[in-house]
């Protein structure tokens, strides 16, 4: 618009900032509260190198270098929370893009626009109830006494399983019941993108012969690949989130060895057992990991399909 | 003649394919809705239908008794105040700085200067977090423990949803702010009177993220109030109904059964009267929420 020829640089500044004043003035609140609550924090994390005591304060506390980290790596509860927090996590993601993938490729071969559109409100329902309410709700299904599984399961084979209290079975459900909470959400993304198959590509191949399962296989999924790149590669990021909300309110010291994650324990060296320096440190550690995911997730992301944040 | 005979055959198949694929797609459907009715049905039915797991999707000895009971528990209708508080007040506080954030991010790094510092600070927050302890310790000296300003300040920057209304902003044509400006409004006028109300179906799916999030979110609830008599909704039923039947899967005893059963008809009713606010706005925002995610996710 306005080009700065002829004028010394103060000249320039000051007309960009007069054209532009109010762009920064509207940013001040939200720059504020990021900066207040977000960035103020990260200077927090230095208890993590100290030996934090609340009565001494942050910074009254005795500098303890890297001892919180080796203290961390030691505990035994470390190496299985990270080995628990991998598998649940990376297990979600991988079912996460197969199952909306072949739920929306089923629901596209639907003819009827209206059923196939109250189907489609039906299954992100879930995905907006909370996990206290969900995992209260798996619980109350689950439970060995009184829940509509077991008693059909005794029904059949005459035997109960404690679902929830059994360290085979506690991470396939927490694995199926994320997935069956979210899986209508992915969904939708999908389905837009079939919809914005080329129709006439269709035709072209049936003209040549091809069947109903030829042409999803040749036309239609080929058309939904970016997308399922775009996912997977933004899904990257993720592999150190197992779902916190989900687990911290299944988990029961029952199934400690194959459900606590990464997540409930910050939460329980933080909160339960008021050890700052441990929960910080071990939060650290899982920030750091996940920024470089992440960080490699966009990378990927933008040279394959062109992605970007802003 | 064997072109016919192809389709044909073809045709068969398809149909059985069809059926099935039409009974699958319902059955899946109707897996998702049914925790929910099967939460409405136990909360509905006489105690020994439910002890002995009778109840499925349709209530058995109809009574109301559960929800009776909780009329007697004053913290449950108090947390949910808080809750509606939360959210009322969430959502101006949030909607207004994503809006107030995603209006200079929308334009281009040469019709602002300095826009790709922002950007990167808010980017950066994104990848990198400070972690439980150091957040709770500012909110904690910043003298918001206990209040409802904990719930809502230090979330009050999301900048997952500042992305996808940037992006929806973005997507508008230049022209609009153009004629806006040669009209002789400045980047307030703009904003609130030409670039908002064209923002509609992104704002309105904002709007259910933003809400939903704040009536759901139990942990904030659960960490920064230290007296259960400040805990929003969610947060007191993750006391009432988690931590409950945790003691119950650790200690396995008939006698603690017995009272769970005795107990789950109110459990359920409170869970079921806790859904309903999202079950009522979910259908009306529904239709501009599609358009809103998959604007966000898959663009161009």
């Amino acid at each position: 618009m306005t080009t700065g020829a002829g004028l010394t640089a103060w000249q320039r500044f000051r007309k960009t900032f007069k054209r532009d004043g109010a762009l920064h003035v509207m940013l001040l609140l939200p720059l504020l509260l990021l900066i207040l609550y977000h960035y103020v924090p990260m200077a927090g994390i230095i208890i993590g190198f100290k030996n934090y005591k609340g009565t001494k304060g942050i910074f009254g506390s005795t500098w303890v270098g890297f001892e919180n980290f080796q203290t961390l790596f030691q505990t035994s509860g470390f190496a299985r929370a990270l080995r628990n927090t991998v598998i649940i996590a990376v297990w979600k993601i991988v079912l996460q893009i197969a199952v909306p993938v072949s739920f929306s490729l089923l629901l596209n071969e639907m003819n009827s626009q209206g059923t196939k559109r109250v189907i489609q409100s039906i299954i992100y329902l879930p995905h907006f109830i909370s996990w206290v309410i969900m995992a209260s709700i798996v619980g109350t299904i689950l439970s060995p006494a009184t829940g509509v599984v077991n008693v059909l399961l005794e029904k059949i084979t005459g035997n109960t399983i404690f679902f929830l209290g059994n360290n085979t079975w506690f991470r396939p459900v927490l694995i199926i019941s994320s997935i069956w909470k979210n899986f209508g959400y992915s969904t939708i993304v999908y389905l837009a993108a079939l919809a914005g198959v080329d129709p006439s590509l269709l035709e072209v191949a049936e003209i040549d012969g091809a069947g109903y399962w030829k042409r999803m296989l040749h036309v239609t999924l080929p058309s939904i690949v970016p997308t399922i790149i775009l996912m997977s590669t933004l899904s990257i990021g993720n592999i150190l989130n197992a779902g916190f909300d989900q687990v911290y309110n299944l988990l029961n010291s029952a199934v400690m060895e194959t459900g606590d994650i990464l997540d409930t324990m910050v939460y329980r060296y933080g909160i339960t057992n008021s050890n700052y320096s441990i929960s910080t440190v071990a939060s650290l550690f899982k920030s750091s990991i996940s920024m470089i995911l992440m960080i490699i997730s966009y990378r990927l992301a933008f040279r394959f399909s062109g992605y970007r944040l802003f | 003649m064997f072109k016919i005979k192809r389709n044909y055959r073809e045709n068969t198949a398809r149909r059985v394919f069809k059926v099935f694929n039409y009974c699958f797609c319902c059955l899946t459907a109707l897996l998702c809705l049914a925790p929910m009715i099967h939460v409405m049905a136990l909360s509905l039915s006489a105690s020994k239908y439910v002890n002995s797991g009778m109840v499925l999707l349709v209530p058995k000895g109809l009574q109301l008794t559960a929800y009776k009971d909780l009329l007697a528990k004053e913290q449950f209708f108090i947390s949910m105040w808080i809750s509606v508080k939360r959210v009322l007040l969430g959502l101006v506080i949030n909607m207004t700085v994503i809006i107030l954030a995603s209006y200079p991010l929308s334009k281009r790094s040469s019709e602002f200067a300095g826009r790709q510092v922002y950007v990167w600070i808010f980017i950066f927050s994104m990848l990198f977090g400070a972690g439980l302890i150091p957040t709770y310790l500012i909110v904690a000296n910043t003298g918001l423990l206990n209040t409802i300003w904990a719930l809502i300040l230090p979330g009050a920057v999301q900048v997952s949803n500042i992305i996808l209304l940037q992006n929806f902003m973005k997507a508008l044509p230049d022209e609009i702010s153009e004629a806006a400006f040669i009209d002789g409004a400045g980047h307030w006028r703009t904003l609130t009177q030409v670039i908002l109300p064209l923002c509609k179906p992104s704002l309105a799916a904002i709007s259910l993220f933003v809400m939903v999030g704040h009536w759901n979110d139990w942990f904030a609830g659960s960490i920064y109030m230290q007296s259960y008599k400040d805990y929003p909704l969610q947060t007191y039923l993750q006391t009432q109904i988690i931590d409950w039947s945790k003691t119950d899967i650790e200690y396995m005893d008939p006698e603690m059964l017995a009272l769970k059963a005795a107990q789950s008809s109110t459990r359920s009713a409170q869970m079921f009267l806790a859904m309903i606010p999202i079950l009522c706005v979910y259908p009306f925002l529904q239709k501009h929420f599609t358009k809103g995610i998959v604007m966000g996710s898959v663009k161009g």
